[in-house]
């Protein structure tokens, strides 16, 4: 079990990983494509980083309700619950 | 009276250098960029083939990490050479609708499609990468460069196989000609030193197998030569509407001034031994540019070091150029940084321009022996090209029996 925090720290760094985006740039209350400029692929990419990396299932229907980067640490936390 | 097409910019990542100056310069002084492989795979899937000529500067030494990461090592290969000779041309302001692309490889996307493959199998569907459809895609490499320069006329990548990248000029040549673009960027690009194309090319016996002696392995026209040596990289030239370029000032190397493409008919693999697809492609790259015989001094060859390859070359050119073939100075530059397949008849154009316009030929190396069949006169040591009016031809030739030729004039 991770905690929100550590799961944001988690997503920044994939997300770093797959866009060159500094880190401290991937904030909670960060839309993943107003603000960060993350393109559908570049999402699917993250999505399925992050399964591997939490150990959760992120179905594709469910991607699209994971607007901010808020969304997705709380997704990931409830899965891992 | 068709436009005239020049060439104004040329860029390059080989085995011999990871940008045209260098490039040239070790093309001059003769090297080899062919080295034995230190990767695990060599020995885990007991590969009779142990060596290679890799890019001498890696794709990640130029390009961003992100930058890479959405692009098949053929696409950086294409994109670093399209950035050198676009940044060379010194073109500033452009009609991007009037900017084309003609960027060719002869097998695409072999790493990441075997990647892939290898994922799938092994972590399941889930962990295929999304980027994984246009990073192997064949014409990954020409959208990549065509995003990359903004270029709207049109992205085309000409496949087959080795002469891809003389192909690319010969549809590059013809988008300026018929008026459809002002500028094209042409290029061929390749990365296939993966165990898989290593093992399918050594079982159809075209690779050599000198594997105690990397550098002397590639020789071409020599009587003991036993196979090409895999090489990897990318080529590109800036081709122009000589009115465009003379109107922006631009620095004009030579003329593109005739090429061709023809067909074998003959075997999906083995040359034609009498040469004549070859010969037919000769003769039309020179008639295209209104070329005669004695107008040409020097051929960059395909000559890629296999026995049976290297032989209907020669009597291809004798059957083209007549008694001229005596005065032509010939360099097989797979010699030095073996055979880049789909990007060699780009990188050769390269060198063949660079040849044209500092009236020098490159080196042959490791002709220790010459296959007394072949009575070419072959570039061993510096060799200056004559003064006046000079043509310069580049062949290539691939499986499935494509000929390609270009024809290149001083201006």
């Amino acid at each position: 079990m991770a905690s929100n925090e550590e799961i944001l720290a988690g997503l920044a760094e994939i997300v770093n990983e797959e866009t060159g985006l500094a880190t401290e740039a991937v904030e909670m209350d960060k839309s993943f494509t107003e603000d960060l400029d993350i393109d559908s692929i570049s999402m699917m990419t993250i999505v399925v980083n992050a399964e591997e990396k939490f150990g959760v299932r992120i179905p594709d229907e469910e991607v699209k309700n994971l607007k901010t980067v808020g969304d997705a640490v709380n997704f990931i936390s409830n899965a891992q619950a | 009276m068709a436009r005239k097409v020049v060439i104004t910019g040329l860029g390059a990542t080989t085995p011999i250098g990871g940008d045209v100056p260098t490039m040239w310069k070790n093309a001059l002084k003769g090297v080899s960029g062919a080295h034995t492989l230190e990767d695990e795979w060599v020995a885990k899937y007991d590969l009779p083939v142990h060596f290679a000529a890799r890019c001498s500067t890696p794709a990640l030494e130029v390009l961003s990490r992100v930058e890479a990461k959405r692009m098949d090592p053929s696409t950086q290969f294409g994109v670093i050479a399209a950035r050198e000779a676009w940044a060379d041309s010194g073109i500033t302001e452009i009609d991007h609708d009037r900017l084309a692309v003609a960027f060719a490889t002869g097998i695409g996307g072999v790493w990441t499609l075997l990647d892939a493959w290898d994922t799938l199998r092994e972590k399941g569907p889930r962990r295929v990468l999304p980027m994984t459809v246009p990073m192997l895609m064949p014409n990954g490499v020409a959208a990549a460069v065509s995003l990359d320069l903004g270029a709207r006329a049109g992205a085309h990548t000409p496949v087959s196989a080795c002469a891809s990248g003389t192909e690319a000029m010969h549809l590059g040549l013809d988008l300026i000609r018929s008026g459809k673009a002002d500028v094209v960027v042409c290029g061929g690009a390749e990365a296939a030193i993966h165990p898989m194309p290593l093992a399918a090319f050594s079982s159809m016996q075209a690779l050599s197998r000198r594997n105690d002696d990397p550098e002397h392995a590639s020789r071409p026209y020599d009587r003991d030569r036993d196979g090409f040596v895999m090489g990897e990289g990318a080529g590109a030239l800036v081709l122009e509407a000589e009115e465009h370029a003379i109107a922006r000032g631009a620095r004009i190397y030579a003329e593109l001034a005739g090429t061709s493409v023809t067909a074998d008919a003959y075997h999906i693999t083995a040359p034609d031994p009498e040469g004549l697809g070859a010969t037919r492609a000769l003769k039309a790259a020179m008639f295209d540019g209104r070329i005669q015989a004695e107008d040409v001094v020097h051929v960059n060859a395909h000559a890629t070091s296999t026995p049976v390859g290297d032989k209907p070359e020669y009597t291809a050119l004798r059957a083209a150029l007549g008694a001229q073939v005596d005065n032509v100075a010939v360099s097989a530059t797979k010699s030095q940084m073996g055979h880049l397949l789909g990007a060699s008849g780009a990188v050769e154009a390269v060198l063949t321009v660079l040849a044209v316009y500092e009236r020098q030929a490159p080196l042959t190396i490791n002709l220790e022996n010459q296959d007394p069949e072949i009575p070419l006169d072959v570039v061993t040591s510096a060799r200056a090209l004559p003064a006046g009016d000079i043509v310069a031809l580049s062949n290539s030739f691939g499986f499935g029996g494509h000929n390609a030729v270009v024809a290149i004039r001083n201006v």
